[in-house]
């Protein structure tokens, strides 16, 4: 079996190399800043990053399925923004405000749904696809509403200032817990389902898997909408964060979930990663930004900076251990 | 003893293409717990015929009984659950998925939809276990080689009940401890009744391990031997189409000629395409490689024109040392290869004739060096006329020349660089009789003038009629260098690709 040595761990499968290099990296990180701030070795502060990126994981959380397909899925972004809007515009008219979340998770598998029917029907590229996608779901925002509509439905300002007590000082908002739930019923789905299974054997080889009579079309438009559910969902979360529904809400979100999974060691070739690396991905991106906001005097696109350093690394890192195995 | 019903019968199977009968009327059959052979030359029809059992393609004509029912398969999958898996050349497999998982997938074992991942492992382990291959079926496919690979994807198969199990190559991409392992597991599954198809370029290999060979030939049924009842020059005359006796000796065979050792191989070989293999090229001399294809030809002709990286040996020009490692350095040495492959690795089709003539000589000189536009006029006019080139027009784009005034072009790229060393690896395939007549009389004149030539056919006469030498090649070993004289025929040739052996 291929297997690394790691220092004072032993030696570990090749393929869970990519997820422990990145939670050795969230480790390293948190200690350098507990050691460098005050206040900031606490557990709050890695529930603090839950909760400011509770939407940005589900969100990676349906960007994982695609890219491990092999695809990739530029419209999350503006579907977030369009969930937003859509549903601060009817709750505006005075809609349930649970019949809105229906409606908008709806609407999110719905354009999900449509992008992957496009690149398996039509055999088009998901980049091109989703692109449109991105582009298509953006302009809607502004045709509801070329302004910032703010939320005061009492269901979800309740969403948003819920705290949920863990005991020790410690609380996580409601978002947390579904975005925590998201993962563990997609990280379910990815391992003990044959569907899980044929998302992997269709990033392994599309070709492969089809010989081997998978059903590979319905897996991929089934990975498109779930990401697209995934958005609407991220996006519902992000307007209980936000309390507004915007056009401009989420802009470049896709490049944080893709940077996010990338970062987890998930191959953009598809076929290899886990969730739990997607979910310490989002972790590494929020620490930066908590770290950032700790040091006080560095502008915050210093957060963009140290996200595009990483990327290379990581980019760098793929490159050696997909050139090893082929050998 | 009397033979088992037949569970698998083919009757009167056709098959057409645009312009081509691929199939014409054969008649095939599978017996339980026989390895079958499937013979033919290349083109003869049988990866047609697996296609058709397999839903790759429908039928035209004929009828096809799986079992004694009479079935008619949409697709390979439709074929797969009839009981007739098809293990290809190339593993198509998810080397990302676990062995285990590359077994079962599709079929994993569940328990309310949740898969059993210890049950599917202990399951895997139990099934390579008796194909006797111990390995952790936990381990990624991808950390295996690929004749494990090979036999995991058998064991998918044969898991999935089959009856008929049909082996397309699996055994060009390994070595021969590789090879007797898959044998072993070949007669196991024999031994279960299981009815295998085999298909292999390797003689021998087909006659260490099928019971019954099936040989076609220009898509028809051309007879079933057992393989104990016929001989391997049997064989190789059926493919090729000829009675041995019936070869006649061929007339205006080169004269015999003295020159220097230009090319002198020593022990080239690469691991996987050619056994090492030892070669002298005089100056002014045609070499002939003969072989059935597969048989490492085109292999050892990469290996001079260092397209490929030799794994071993040397080779000395003019007595000279000199590392082939890359076509650039066989280029500076005077050496050029036209490939057999001329569409997808010589020509650029959406260039015009000047621009094609022209590549080569312009990639010698590199690119900062243009050369003058009246330069080129004058090169590719002269080589039109030359070789006769028609249309005579150089802005003609390639893609609307005939094949054989393609292959014209080709050769006129490479002979504008003066090499003393050209390759030519198939260079009359597919082209028409005329054409193919100029460029065998273009070789000769070319080696009268002093150029080496190394001349790859799988048409035996060609061969005799240029060459000097031929080397004769088996699977992927040179088993024989004969001179060219009049004990020579195409009948004795035939014995020596057919035996393994010079006579």
């Amino acid at each position: 079996m291929t297997t690394a040595t790691i220092p004072g761990v032993g030696r570990v499968p090749r393929k869970y190399v990519p997820v422990l290099v990145t939670a050795v990296l969230f480790l390293v990180m948190f200690a350098a800043g507990g050691i460098r701030y005050e206040d900031f070795a606490t557990g709050q502060i890695i529930l603090n990053v839950f909760i400011d990126n509770a939407f940005l994981l589900v969100v990676a959380v349906g960007m994982t399925f695609v890219i491990l397909t092999g695809g990739i899925d530029l419209s999350v972004g503006s579907v977030v923004a369009l969930s937003t809007m859509v549903a601060a515009t009817l709750l505006k008219h005075g809609w349930s405000p649970w019949l809105v979340i229906l409606i908008v998770l709806l609407i999110g598998a719905v354009l999900g749904l449509g992008m992957g029917a496009i690149i398996h029907y039509f055999e088009i590229q998901p980049f091109i696809v989703t692109l449109a996608g991105m582009f298509l779901a953006r302009g809607l925002c502004f045709t509801i509403d070329t302004e910032s509509i703010s939320i005061d439905n009492s269901t979800f300002v309740g969403f948003a200032q819920t705290r949920i007590d863990l005991g020790g000082e410690m609380w996580v908002s409601p978002s947390v817990l579904i975005a925590v739930a998201v993962v563990l019923v997609a990280a379910y789905i990815l391992h003990y389902t044959r569907f899980g299974r044929n998302v992997y054997a269709t990033g392994g080889s599309e070709q492969s898997a089809l010989l081997m009579g998978l059903p590979v079309g319905r897996t991929k438009i089934a990975v498109y909408t779930i990401s697209g559910f995934c958005s609407a969902l991220g996006g519902m979360l992000l307007s209980f964060y936000m309390l507004s529904g915007y056009g401009l809400h989420a802009v470049g979100m896709e490049l944080d979930a893709i940077a996010a999974v990338v970062i987890g060691g998930t191959l953009l070739t598809g076929g290899t990663g886990f969730l739990l690396g997607t979910v310490l991905g989002v972790l590494v991106l929020g620490l930066i930004q908590t770290i950032i906001s700790f040091e006080g005097t560095l502008s915050s696109w210093w957060t963009r900076i140290f996200i595009g350093l990483l990327l290379f690394v990581f980019i760098l890192l793929q490159r050696l251990f997909s050139a090893r195995s082929r050998q | 003893m009397a033979e088992p019903a037949p569970v698998l019968r083919m009757r009167g199977i056709g098959k057409e293409f645009p312009g081509v009968k691929a199939l014409d009327g054969v008649d095939f059959r599978l017996l339980p717990g026989e390895v079958h052979a499937l013979m033919g030359e290349n083109g003869a029809g049988k990866s047609t015929l697996i296609k058709v059992l397999t839903g790759v393609y429908e039928i035209d004509a004929g009828t096809i009984e799986l079992g004694g029912r009479q079935v008619a398969f949409a697709s390979p999958l439709a074929a797969q659950h009839a009981g007739i898996s098809t293990v290809y050349q190339e593993v198509n497999l998810c080397t990302n998925l676990s062995v285990a998982e590359n077994i079962f997938i599709g079929r994993e074992p569940r328990r309310f939809g949740r898969i059993q991942w210890g049950e599917m492992r202990r399951r895997a382990d139990e099934l390579l276990g008796r194909l006797e291959i111990d390995i952790d079926v936990s381990a990624a496919l991808s950390s295996y080689s690929l004749a494990i690979q090979q036999m995991v994807a058998i064991a998918r198969a044969v898991d999935i009940d089959a009856q008929v199990l049909i082996l397309d190559e699996p055994t060009s991409s390994l070595d021969a401890s590789e090879v007797a392992q898959l044998f072993r597991v070949m007669r196991q599954l024999k031994e279960q009744g299981i009815a295998i198809l085999f298909v292999s370029h390797f003689l021998d290999q087909i006659y260490e391990i099928a019971d019954r060979m099936t040989i076609l030939r220009n898509g028809k049924l051309v007879g079933e031997h057992l393989t104990s009842e016929l001989s391997q020059v049997e064989l190789v005359g059926k493919m090729i189409g000829r009675e041995l006796a019936e070869l006649e000796q061929l007339e205006g065979r080169p004269p015999a000629r003295e020159g220097a050792p230009l090319v002198e191989a020593v022990d080239l070989g690469r691991t996987g395409a050619i056994e090492p293999f030892t070669l002298t090229i005089h100056e002014g001399e045609v070499v002939g490689l003969a072989g059935l294809l597969g048989s490492g030809r085109t292999e050892a002709a990469r290996l001079l024109f260092g397209a490929d990286h030799a794994g071993s040996g040397s080779v000395k020009i003019g007595g000279e040392q000199v590392g082939l490692r890359t076509p650039r350095a066989a280029i500076r040495n005077k050496i050029a290869f036209c490939s057999e492959n001329r569409r997808a690795e010589g020509l650029i089709p959406e260039l015009t004739v000047r621009e094609n003539i022209i590549l080569a000589l312009q990639a010698a000189r590199g690119w900062t060096r243009p050369i003058p536009r009246r330069k080129q006029d004058e090169l590719v006019d002269k080589y039109i006329t030359a070789l006769n080139i028609r249309p005579a027009n150089p802005d003609q784009l390639i893609r609307n020349l005939s094949g054989g005034n393609q292959q014209k072009v080709m050769l006129a790229r490479w002979l504008i660089l003066e090499p003393r060393l050209l390759i030519l690896d198939e260079p009359t395939r597919g082209i028409d009789v005329g054409a193919k007549a100029e460029i065998q009389r273009l070789v000769a004149e070319l080696s009268d003038g002093g150029m080496a030539v190394l001349f790859i056919s799988a048409e035996l006469e060609e061969v005799l009629r240029l060459s000097h030498k031929v080397g004769v090649l088996r699977d992927r070993r040179l088993i024989a260098e004969i001179d060219n004289d009049e004990g020579l025929t195409t009948d004795a040739l035939t014995e020596t690709i057919a035996s393994g052996a010079a006579t």
